[in-house]
């Protein structure tokens, strides 16, 4: 049965992931995640399911101890924010090379480099064009409430196993520290079998199994990118999730994710009100991006404003999706700052209505 | 007279004395002649053979000489990214406890890059095997100073000899990682005589053994050459290897029983 509960955006992720039947968690404290590896530590998961917890001596080890508890086909989760996800980028680049998966949470903090602990949404460039060294991309989930943070533990294990592929949860420092009530999926067995590719030891009379991103011979290498490829344009066709809030008679859109969407949906009754048909397209998975969305909606508003807590980075790819055909621009707040529901509408007027 | 005795007389399997451990691939190995690792890597595999721990051994490899250790050993294996064996292998113990897992590691990769990953898995105490294969070099690259690479001693970026005052001393890590309370067995062997390869089997044999005590981590590491990248033919190599380099890494047990040897 399901349970109702209020926690942090934070917690809710741990003991999602506890239910989920979640194997391991290595982690490395910092803010606004520690309580992720805090709760788990807390709730003794090991008692619980038998689930493994480590606070490990660096991202770097902590995604590495990850990249080898997902080789044995375990489910594997991983947290941090924007400095340690930074770390983790090289092993993260490992797993997808070989194949791996794995969840990997980033609470995301205003940077660049130390940067601050308020809320920011500057890492969406690293997180969905790849983030380490190679052609390959994360499944990125980006959820907007404290349930969502809990659901998407699930659907990110999920999509990780359906597709051999590390997911990601892109979130920021407000979700992770706000409260709401939540409710949570009843617990789920930990896996007794495992995926054929896993090393568990090998069998007698079968292959050894082998986990490796290496191959020195470069067409062999060529072929399992392509490889690599194929199953992203078929997370393309399959995974796109978004939310659509006033659209249909929407002749301005405004694009966002996450804590801006959350912003987004008051600037959208005061633009109402005001008399402004606006529409909200709130991107769920920001890989894969939902390009053919944006692109119909294109065809029917007269201008999109993407906002972001960033220096705008989704309005990239919104204007890829758009292919000129009306205008879009970006509005955000940096380095930990909130924008207000009022300053969205005031550049929705001023960069996309009047502009 | 009595008849002749062929070479298919001869080759049957009651008269069969040795015979190439079944843990060992047939793929042919990539080092160089006179190269350690290829002894090393059999001695390992005797051992998983005589202990009768095939299906039970999942291996970590390095980035290094080394990378395509997978290629040979028939057991179940991982590739690490550099120096980052221990924290793979911290992560597969504690999900199979039940499992034999070890890594296998060069200088650069166990004592510059993954210094952090080494010294944390030793002190957490986790019960896994490391095999440290130290030549003093970085070889696959090509000769580059190593971490271990003694003083005055040439590589391709110390032309001129280390410098110690200009690019730091050697690190002796297979002394600072018997320090720690988390480390049950930490032995230092060498591969280039017969006697000698009978002692590392049996130091290997231990440090496999310990998994099953629980009580922490061991650490076999191996004195070896690196001919080519030391500029030497193979015999020289170990020559200057008995000359050079056991003098500043004497072998011997270090830490045994997680006491510390006389």
């Amino acid at each position: 049965m399901k349970e109702l509960k209020l926690l942090k955006g934070n917690e809710a992720i741990s003991e999602a992931a506890i239910r989920a039947g979640a194997d391991a968690y290595f982690g490395y404290p910092i803010t606004p995640q520690s309580e992720i590896l805090e709760y788990l530590m807390a709730e003794k998961p090991h008692e619980r399911t038998g689930m493994v917890v480590l606070q490990a001596e660096s991202e770097v080890a902590a995604i590495n101890m990850v990249y080898g508890g997902a080789a044995c086909g375990r489910k594997i989760l991983t947290s941090s924010s924007s400095p340690g996800i930074s770390l983790k980028q090289e092993g993260l680049s490992y797993i997808a090379g070989s194949e791996l998966p794995c969840l990997v949470v980033n609470v995301v903090r205003g940077g660049p480099g130390l940067g601050t602990i308020q809320p920011s949404q500057s890492d969406y460039f690293q997180a969905t064009k790849g983030g380490g060294h190679g052609d390959y991309r994360l499944i990125v989930l980006a959820p907007s409430s404290v349930q969502e943070m809990a659901d998407f533990v699930k659907l990110g294990f999920d999509l990780a196993f359906k597709y051999r592929n590390p997911a990601m949860i892109l979130t920021d420092g407000a979700i992770g520290q706000m409260m709401e009530k939540v409710w949570l999926e009843e617990q789920q067995p930990r896996m007794t079998e495992f995926p054929e590719w896993a090393t568990t030891g090998k069998k007698p009379g079968k292959e050894r199994r082998i986990v490796t991103s290496l191959d020195l011979d470069s067409a062999m290498q060529e072929k399992f990118n392509r490889k690599l490829q194929e199953k992203y344009r078929k997370m393309e066709e399959n995974e796109v999730r978004f939310e659509e809030i006033d659209c249909e008679d929407a002749e301005y859109l405004l694009v966002a994710y996450g804590t801006s969407a959350r912003i987004c949906q008051k600037s959208v009754k005061i633009a109402r009100e005001k008399g402004i048909k606006v529409g909200l397209l709130r991107p769920i998975t920001l890989f894969p991006f939902p390009k053919n969305k944006i692109k119909e909606m294109a065809g029917k508003v007269k201008g999109i404003l993407s906002v972001e807590m960033s220096a705008g980075q989704m309005v990239e790819d919104i204007r890829i999706s758009v292919e000129g055909k009306v205008k879009v621009d970006h509005f955000g707040r940096m380095g930990g700052i909130i924008h207000s529901s009022e300053e969205i509408v005031t550049a929705l007027e001023q960069k996309i209505i009047g502009g | 007279m009595a008849e002749q005795i062929t070479n298919k007389d001869i080759a049957r399997e009651e008269n069969l004395v040795f015979k190439r451990t079944g843990v060992l691939t047939d793929k042919v190995m990539h080092y160089c002649p006179g190269c350690g690792h290829g002894t090393v890597h059999r001695l390992i595999a005797e051992v998983i053979e005589e202990m009768n721990i095939q299906s039970d051994c999942i291996g970590v490899t390095p980035v290094g000489c080394s990378v395509l250790m997978y290629n040979y050993l028939d057991v179940d294996m991982q590739e690490a990214a550099h120096g980052r064996a221990p924290a793979l292998a911290t992560a597969i113990k504690r999900l199979q406890p039940d499992k034999f897992v070890f890594t296998y590691q060069g200088d650069g990769d166990l004592a510059a890059i993954g210094t952090a990953e080494t010294i944390h898995a030793a002190n957490r105490g986790e019960n896994f095997t490391i095999f440290f294969i130290n030549n003093g070099i970085y070889g696959m690259t090509g000769g580059q100073m190593a971490p271990t690479t003694l003083p005055e001693m040439k590589s391709s970026t110390s032309p001129y000899g280390r410098d110690v005052k200009m690019m730091g001393n050697p690190l002796k890590m297979t002394e600072l990682v018997a320090q720690l309370p988390g480390t049950y067995y930490v032995t230092r062997q060498a591969v280039h005589t017969p006697r000698d390869v009978r002692k590392a089997k049996k130091a290997i044999r231990k440090a496999f053994e310990n998994q099953k005590l629980e009580k922490g981590l061991s650490l076999v590491e191996i004195v070896s050459n690196c001919n080519s990248g030391w500029k030497m033919t193979p015999v020289q190599a170990n020559e200057w290897m008995v000359e050079n380099m056991f003098p500043f890494y004497p072998l011997g047990d270090l830490k045994v029983d997680g006491e510390m040897a006389k």
